[in-house]
C-alpha cells in the first residue's frame, strides 16, 4: 500500500519465489524470497519468513491479509523476537481469531448474536448430532479461517459429513488448523460489517459500514460503503456494538466486525477480523482516512487522532474484485495464465486499483485468483456506479480468463441498482449460472456494426503498402462493402456505409491498440478486440462480455454455407479437468460401475476443493490421473464407457 | 476404370505412381474421373449442342458459358456436398473482387484416344483454371484445378495452362498460388500426361527463389503430382478434404502389408506433425484461402523486391515491460518462446509456420514496424529447445526462403545444444543439423539476433552468432553463452575434485552469464528485454540498405 513509504518504515515483505519477479518491489525497498510457490512452504512457512525478517533486520511487519495475518503464533513469535506485529494484541487476535471464544465474548459484550452451538467438532458423526441439536440448514466453516474458506452449507446429515470432510481438510491446508464450527445458517442474509479502529489507550471507533452482500460461494465479490440498506439509526446501533466488542477485548488496530442482517434489519454478530481487510479502500474512500496509516500510528502507540463524531460518509465507493476466474463456471472457477497485457484503468478519475501483478504475471495454482481490487468513488451512488462500468470497460486483461463479464452485469442490473441484494443475489439472478450480457436488438446491431466497421478498417489496411513498388499496387477502390457477421446462431445480413449509414460508428481506428473508444450512433462506447484473425473471427468485449463475431464478405460467407460442420468429441463420457489444479483424490478405478452425480475425483486449486462428479451412469474405462498430480484445464482425468 | 488399368500397368517408375493413386482414390472420390469418358448419361445437359448453325460470337459466348460450369452442376453439387468448392469459387474468394483475370479459356484437351475426342468430352479450359489477378491490390498469378472436369486429372493442355501463367509470373515478377484438387495424370493421354508434369517441374524449380511460389492442397493430390508442391516454397493443407501421397493405402497394403485409412496417410494431421511435408493446415475451403490472402500480404512480389511494409499502427518504440520478467530464475525452468515473439512483433500478428512439427524451434513471418520479417526462435517449452535433425531442417528452409526473398531474419536462442542419442546420430544430425548452420552463413538479408538464455555448444554457432556474420547480436542480461552448461563442464574441467557444487559455483560465476561474449564482441550489447522491440526496430531501419553478395558460384552446394 502507498502508506508504506509515506511513513519510510524499515519494513520487509516477504515474497515466495512464484512472485519475487513481479510485486513487491514496486513499493518495497527490499523483496526477500521465502521459499518455493506452494503457500505452506513460503507465506505460510514461519521460519523461513523469521529468517527473512531477521535477514532484513525488519522493525516492524505488516502482515497484509490472509496467510499469517490472523496468525496468533506469529503475532508471538514476533513479539518474542522484539518486532513489532503492525495489527491488534496477540490476545485479541487469540480471543476473535477462535469463532467459538469470539461469539461467547460477543454476548458478553451484549453483542447480538447467531443462535447456534459453539463447540469444537472432532468427527463427522459429532458434526451430524451437532446439526440436528441446531435444526437445519447449518453452516459449517473453518475455526481459523476467513472469508468464506473452508464453510459449506448443509441441509441434511449427509451434506453435514460431506462438508464437514471439505472443511477441514481446506482448513487444514489453508491454515494448518482443522477445527470447525458449526452454526444456524440464516437463510436470505444481507452481509453488512462495521470497520472499527481501536488505539492502545482504550480509544476506539466505528467506520461505518460496508456492504459485502454479493457473494459467489460465500467470497465476496462486490462491496460498496455505504450500504443502501442500513438507516443511521441501525447504523449506530451496529457500530456501537462493534466498538463495545472490540473494547471487550482491549483491541487495538483496525479490525472488521462482520454482521448478517435479515430483511427486518435485524443484525447479529457472525466474526471479527482482526485485520486490515481486502475492502479496506471503499472505507477509506467515504471516510478519508488511511486506514494502514491509522494502524501504524497505533502501533506505534499513538493516540486516534479522529472523534466518532468526526467519521462522515461523503459520497459513495464501490469495489469489484478481479479475479483471474471463468464466471460461466459456478460463478468463477480458477483459471491461470500468464498476463499477456494488463492495464489497469488509471487513467480515469476516482479509479483507484490495487493489485500486486503486472504485465507478464504468471497466474498461478498455488494463490488466491485475485487480480485486484477495482475501486470507483463518486458523490452518489449512481456517479460510482457509472464509473465502475468505464472502469471494468478500460479495464485491459489478456492471456487469463477474468471475471469482468460478471462483475459489469453485476452492477448494471436493476436488482443491484435498486439496493435490492442479499447473499443469494448472484444464485436468484442467474437460476441457470452466468451467461453473459445478453444483447438486446439495439445492442446486437452496435456490436455487430462495431465488428464490421474493425474488419473494413483492417481490409483497408492491408490494401497500404508503403514504399517504391516495382509492380504497381491496384486495391479495389471499395466505398461500400456487403458483409454478413455470424453471432451465436443465425446470419445477420447489413449493409456497411463508410460514411453514414443505418449505424454510424466512428472511432480512432487503431489497429493495434487493445481499447476500442467508438462512437455508435452518437453514443460513446469503449470496447476491446480481444482477437481478430484471418478468417473473419473477431472477438470483442462488449458491456463487459466478450462475444464472437465472424465477419464476412457475401461472397465468403455464401461459400461458407457449403463448408461442413465439425463434430465436437462426445463430452458424457469423458471427465476433464474444469481447471488448472491439483488431483487430492482419486474415488474411482478401472472397471467400477459409478451412479450419476457419483463423486469421481477432487480437484484442488486455489485452496478451493472441487469435487468433479460423473455426468451419467456408466463403468469406468481409464483413468488418467493421480492424486498428487498436477492437472491443466482441459486435462482429461477420467473416461467412462 | 480398365481402360485406366491397363494404360497404367505397362509403365513403370513414376507412372506407377500415378496409376495407384488414381486407382486407390476412384472409388472413394474418383469415380467420375475416367467414367466420364465413357458415359454419356453422366454429361451435362448444357454441353450437347451443334454449333453448325451458329455464329462465331454465339460460339464465344456458348463456350464462355461452358467454361463457367467446369463438369457440370451435378458434379459442382458433388464437389459442395464433399465440402468442397469449385475450382472458380476458390479463385473468386481468393482474388480482391473483380481482379481475376483469366487465360486459355478455351483451351481444350487434345486427346483423341478413348472416345475422348468426342464432343461432350470436351470442356472449355479443360480440368484447370489460370489467370492472374490482385490480392489486396498486389499482383498474384494463380492456377486452380478443376475436379468437376475429368477429376482434374491433368491433361497435357492442363500442364501447359499452368505452365503459360508461370512463364508470365517469372518474366514480371509475381508470385504464383496454386490450389490442387486433382485425381492425378490423365491416364488417356498417357505419356502426355508425364511430359505435362515434368513441364511444371522444371518450372517449378526455375521459378524457385525468384518468385514465391505455393501450393494449397485442396483435394487429392497423389503419385508424382506430389512434386509440384514439394518443389514450391509453401504447401498448404486443408483439413479432412486433402490428401498428399506418393502412394496410397491400397498398394502401401499390397507391398508393405500395412494397413492405413488415407487420411493416416496423408492428410492434413499426418503432413502437418509427422512428415514435416505442409506448412500449415486449415479448418477448411474458406478459412484455408482467407488465411492464404492474409499469408500473402507478407511476401515481396519477388527477388527482386524488398520485404513488403504495411502500415502500421503500432508504435515501433514500445516498451514491452513484460518481457523483463519472463525469462525464470532457475535455468531449467521452461517458458513459452512464443510469449516473446508475440509480445515483440506488429500487434501480436505472428503468421507461424509449421506450428505443430519440431515443436522445439519457431519459425514464422511476423512485421517490425511494418516491415514483414522472418523469426527463428528456439523454443525452451519442447525438448528444452535444442536443436534435432527435423528443427534443423525446419529452421534451415525458412531461413533460405527469407534469404531468397529479402526479408531480414530475426533469431532468438535458447538453445541448450544439440540433441543427443543413437537415433539423431544415426538419422543423420551431422548432416541435418549443417543445413541450418549453412543457412545462417549463407544468407545475406539483415540478421538480428537476440540471445534471451542459453546459448550453448555448436549450436550457439549455428543460431546466427556474429561469426556467421549476424548484422546485430544482442544479450539479455539473462544471457549465458558457454561450451556447455556448468554441471557438465564442472565433471570435464574439475574432474575428480571433491567439492563440484562449489566448482560449480565458479563456473557459473564465469560464464553462466553475457560477459563473457560481451568482451569479445561476439554480442553487440546486453539489452534490457523490455526495450528489444524498439532496438530491432531502429536496427531494421539502418539494415533496409545492406548490402552483402557471397562469391560467385554455379550454385551452391548445401548438405543434402
Amino acid at each position: 500500500s502507498q502508506t508504506w513509504l509515506l511513513f519510510h518504515h524499515e519494513q520487509y515483505n516477504s515474497q515466495c519465489d512464484q512472485d519475487l519477479s513481479e510485486n513487491g518491489h514496486q513499493v518495497c525497498n527490499e523483496a526477500v524470497c521465502v521459499g518455493p510457490a506452494p503457500t505452506s512452504k513460503s507465506y505460510l512457512n514461519m521460519d523461513a519468513i523469521m529468517d527473512a525478517i531477521r535477514s532484513t533486520g525488519a522493525q516492524a511487519v505488516h502482515p497484509g491479509y490472509g496467510f499469517l495475518s490472523e496468525n496468533k503464533e506469529f503475532a508471538k513469535r514476533l513479539a518474542a523476537e522484539g518486532v513489532t506485529f503492525i495489527g491488534p494484541d496477540t490476545h485479541a487476535i487469540m480471543a476473535m481469531g477462535d469463532k467459538i471464544e469470539s461469539k461467547l465474548i460477543a454476548k458478553a459484550a451484549k453483542v447480538n448474536t447467531i443462535p447456534g452451538f459453539d463447540g469444537v467438532v472432532e468427527t463427522a458423526d459429532d458434526a451430524v448430532k451437532i446439526a440436528q441439536q441446531i435444526g437445519y440448514p447449518v453452516m459449517i466453516k473453518a475455526s481459523a479461517g476467513g472469508g468464506g474458506k473452508g464453510m459449506r452449507i448443509a441441509w441434511n446429515d449427509e451434506e453435514t459429513r460431506e462438508g464437514f470432510r471439505f472443511s477441514s481438510q481446506e482448513a487444514a491446508s489453508s491454515f494448518g488448523d482443522d477445527r470447525l464450527l458449526i452454526e444456524k445458517y440464516i437463510d436470505n442474509p444481507r452481509h453488512i460489517e462495521i470497520q472499527v479502529l481501536a488505539d492502545k489507550h482504550g480509544n476506539a471507533l466505528w467506520l461505518n459500514e460496508r456492504e459485502c452482500s454479493i457473494q459467489r460461494r460465500n467470497q465476496k465479490v462486490v462491496e460498496e460503503a455505504p450500504s443502501t440498506f442500513l438507516d443511521s439509526v441501525t447504523r449506530r446501533a451496529m457500530g456501537e456494538q462493534a466498538v463495545q466488542l472490540a473494547k471487550a477485548v482491549q483491541y487495538s488496530s483496525a479490525g472488521t466486525v462482520e454482521f448478517l442482517v435479515d430483511s427486518k434489519k435485524n443484525f447479529y454478530f457472525l466474526e471479527m477480523n482482526t485485520r486490515l481487510q481486502v475492502e479496506h479502500p471503499i472505507t477509506e474512500c467515504i471516510t478519508g482516512l488511511d486506514l494502514v496509516e491509522q494502524m501504524i500510528r497505533v502501533a506505534k502507540g499513538y493516540k486516534l487522532l479522529h472523534k466518532q463524531e468526526d467519521i462522515p460518509i461523503n459520497g459513495w465507493a464501490i469495489e469489484s474484485r478481479v479475479y483471474a476466474e471463468d464466471p460461466y463456471k459456478s460463478f468463477g472457477l480458477p483459471s491461470i495464465g500468464r498476463l499477456s497485457q494488463y492495464q489497469e484503468p488509471l487513467n480515469l478519475s476516482n479509479v483507484r486499483v490495487d493489485s500486486g501483478i503486472q504485465e507478464g504475471s504468471d497466474i498461478s495454482i498455488y494463490y488466491d485468483p485475485m487480480i485486484s481490487k477495482l475501486v470507483t468513488y463518486g458523490a452518489t451512488r449512481a456517479e460510482a456506479l457509472s464509473k465502475m462500468e468505464d472502469a471494468l470497460d478500460n479495464y485491459v486483461i489478456r492471456g487469463v480468463t477474468h471475471n469482468i463479464p460478471l462483475l459489469r452485469e453485476i452492477i448494471t442490473h436493476p436488482r443491484f441498482i435498486s439496493g435490492d441484494i442479499s447473499t443469494n443475489f448472484l444464485p436468484e439472478v442467474y437460476p441457470d449460472g452466468f451467461k453473459g450480457h445478453q444483447l438486446e436488438v439495439g445492442n446486437r446491431r452496435e456490436l455487430l456494426a462495431s465488428a464490421a466497421a474493425l474488419y473494413i478498417t483492417a481490409q483497408l489496411r492491408s490494401q497500404k503498402v508503403l514504399g517504391n513498388l516495382r509492380v504497381s499496387s491496384t486495391p479495389v477502390e471499395c466505398t461500400h462493402w456487403e458483409l454478413c457477421a455470424e453471432l451465436g446462431e443465425g446470419l445477420y445480413s447489413m449493409e456497411v456505409e463508410v460514411d453514414g449509414g443505418k449505424v454510424e460508428v466512428s472511432g480512432q481506428w487503431n489497429l493495434a491498440s487493445t481499447l476500442l473508444p467508438l462512437t455508435i450512433n452518437g453514443t460513446d462506447r469503449m470496447l476491446q478486440c480481444l482477437s481478430r484473425d484471418a478468417s473473419g473471427q473477431i472477438v470483442l468485449q462488449y458491456l463487459g462480455t466478450s462475444f464472437k463475431v465472424r465477419v464476412l464478405s457475401k461472397l465468403a460467407a455464401e461459400l461458407n454455407s457449403y463448408m461442413p460442420e465439425k463434430v465436437a468429441e462426445d463430452t458424457s463420457s469423458i471427465l476433464r479437468s474444469p481447471m488448472p489444479g491439483s488431483v487430492v483424490a482419486v474415488s474411482v478405478k478401472p472397471g467400477d460401475t459409478v451412479a450419476e452425480g457419483q463423486e469421481i475425483c477432487v480437484i484442488e486449486a486455489m485452496k478451493m476443493q472441487n469435487s468433479l462428479t460423473a455426468a451419467k451412469q456408466a463403468k469406468v474405462k481409464k483413468v488418467h490421473c493421480k492424486p498428487g498430480e498436477t492437472v491443466g484445464e482441459g486435462d482429461l482425468l477420467v473416461e467412462l464407457e | 476404370m480398365m481402360a485406366a488399368f491397363s494404360v497404367a500397368r505397362s509403365s513403370c517408375g513414376l507412372i506407377n505412381g500415378l496409376r495407384v493413386s488414381f486407382r486407390s482414390l476412384a472409388p472413394v472420390k474418383h469415380g467420375a474421373v475416367a467414367a466420364a469418358a465413357l458415359q454419356t448419361s453422366l454429361l451435362p445437359d448444357c454441353r450437347r449442342y451443334s454449333v453448325g448453325h451458329l455464329s462465331v460470337k454465339e460460339r464465344i459466348d456458348m463456350k464462355r458459358k461452358a467454361a463457367l460450369v467446369g463438369g457440370g452442376q451435378k458434379r459442382i453439387d458433388a464437389q459442395h456436398k464433399r465440402g468442397k468448392l469449385t475450382a472458380r469459387e476458390r479463385v473468386e474468394l481468393l482474388l480482391d473482387p473483380e481482379s481475376f483475370v483469366e487465360s486459355d479459356m478455351f483451351v481444350e484437351h487434345r486427346c483423341s484416344d478413348f472416345g475422348m475426342e468426342q464432343d461432350r468430352n470436351k470442356f472449355p479450359g479443360d480440368s484447370v483454371v489460370t489467370g492472374r489477378g490482385r490480392i489486396n491490390g498486389r499482383l498474384v498469378y494463380v492456377f486452380s484445378q478443376d475436379f468437376t472436369v475429368f477429376g482434374g486429372s491433368l491433361s497435357g493442355a492442363h500442364a501447359q495452362k499452368i505452365c503459360k501463367i508461370m512463364d508470365q509470373a517469372m518474366t514480371v515478377g509475381a508470385p504464383v498460388i496454386g490450389l490442387n484438387d486433382s485425381g492425378g495424370a490423365r491416364i488417356q493421354e498417357g505419356v502426355e500426361s508425364l511430359a505435362g508434369y515434368a513441364d511444371i517441374f522444371l518450372r517449378n524449380v526455375l521459378a524457385s527463389g525468384v518468385v514465391p511460389q505455393i501450393s494449397l492442397i485442396m483435394g487429392p493430390c497423389a503419385g508424382g503430382a506430389v512434386y509440384s508442391p514439394a518443389l514450391t516454397d509453401f504447401t498448404f493443407m486443408v483439413k479432412d478434404t486433402s490428401y498428399l501421397f506418393i502412394t496410397g493405402p491400397d498398394v502401401v497394403k499390397s507391398v508393405t502389408n500395412e494397413d492405413v485409412t488415407q487420411e493416416e496417410l496423408g492428410g492434413a494431421k499426418t503432413h502437418t506433425t509427422v512428415s514435416g511435408v505442409a506448412h500449415h493446415a486449415f479448418e477448411n475451403d474458406v478459412d484455408a484461402l482467407l488465411n492464404m490472402r492474409e499469408f500473402f500480404n507478407f511476401l515481396p512480389l519477388s527477388n527482386q523486391d524488398p520485404s513488403p511494409i504495411r502500415a502500421c499502427h503500432d508504435p515501433s518504440d514500445r516498451l514491452v515491460t513484460s518481457l523483463d520478467t519472463i525469462v525464470p530464475f532457475e535455468t531449467t525452468k521452461a517458458y513459452d518462446m512464443l510469449d516473446i515473439i508475440h509480445a515483440i512483433v506488429d500487434e501480436r500478428d505472428f503468421f507461424e509456420i509449421m506450428p505443430s512439427y519440431a515443436k522445439n524451434i519457431v519459425v514464422g513471418f511476423a512485421r517490425m514496424n511494418g516491415r514483414t520479417v522472418g523469426i527463428v526462435g528456439n523454443q525452451p517449452k519442447v525438448a528444452s529447445g535444442c536443436l534435432d535433425i527435423n528443427s534443423s531442417v525446419k529452421g534451415a528452409r525458412f531461413v533460405r526462403f527469407c534469404d531468397a526473398f529479402n526479408i531480414p531474419i530475426i533469431t532468438f536462442v535458447d538453445v541448450p545444444g544439440f540433441l543427443p542419442g543413437t537415433a539423431q546420430e544415426y538419422g543423420g544430425i551431422i548432416r541435418h543439423g549443417a543445413k541450418l548452420l549453412y543457412a545462417f552463413a549463407e544468407a545475406t538479408v539483415p540478421k538480428i539476433t537476440i540471445i534471451t538464455r542459453k546459448a550453448y555448444g555448436g549450436a550457439y554457432d549455428v543460431m546466427s552468432s556474429k561469426h556467421l556474420r549476424g548484422d546485430v547480436n544482442y544479450a539479455w542480461p539473462s544471457a549465458e553463452v558457454a561450451v556447455m552448461g556448468a554441471k557438465g563442464a564442472v565433471q570435464i574441467i574439475f574432474r575428480g575434485k571433491e567439492n563440484q557444487a562449489e566448482a560449480e559455483a565458479e563456473y557459473v560465476e564465469k560464464f553462466a552469464n553475457p560477459f563473457p561474449a560481451a568482451v569479445r564482441g561476439f554480442v553487440d550489447d546486453i539489452i534490457e528485454p523490455a526495450t528489444t522491440r524498439k532496438k530491432i526496430c531502429r536496427d531494421l531501419e539502418v539494415l533496409a540498405s545492406k548490402k552483402q553478395v557471397n562469391p560467385w558460384k554455379k550454385h551452391a552446394n548445401i548438405p543434402l
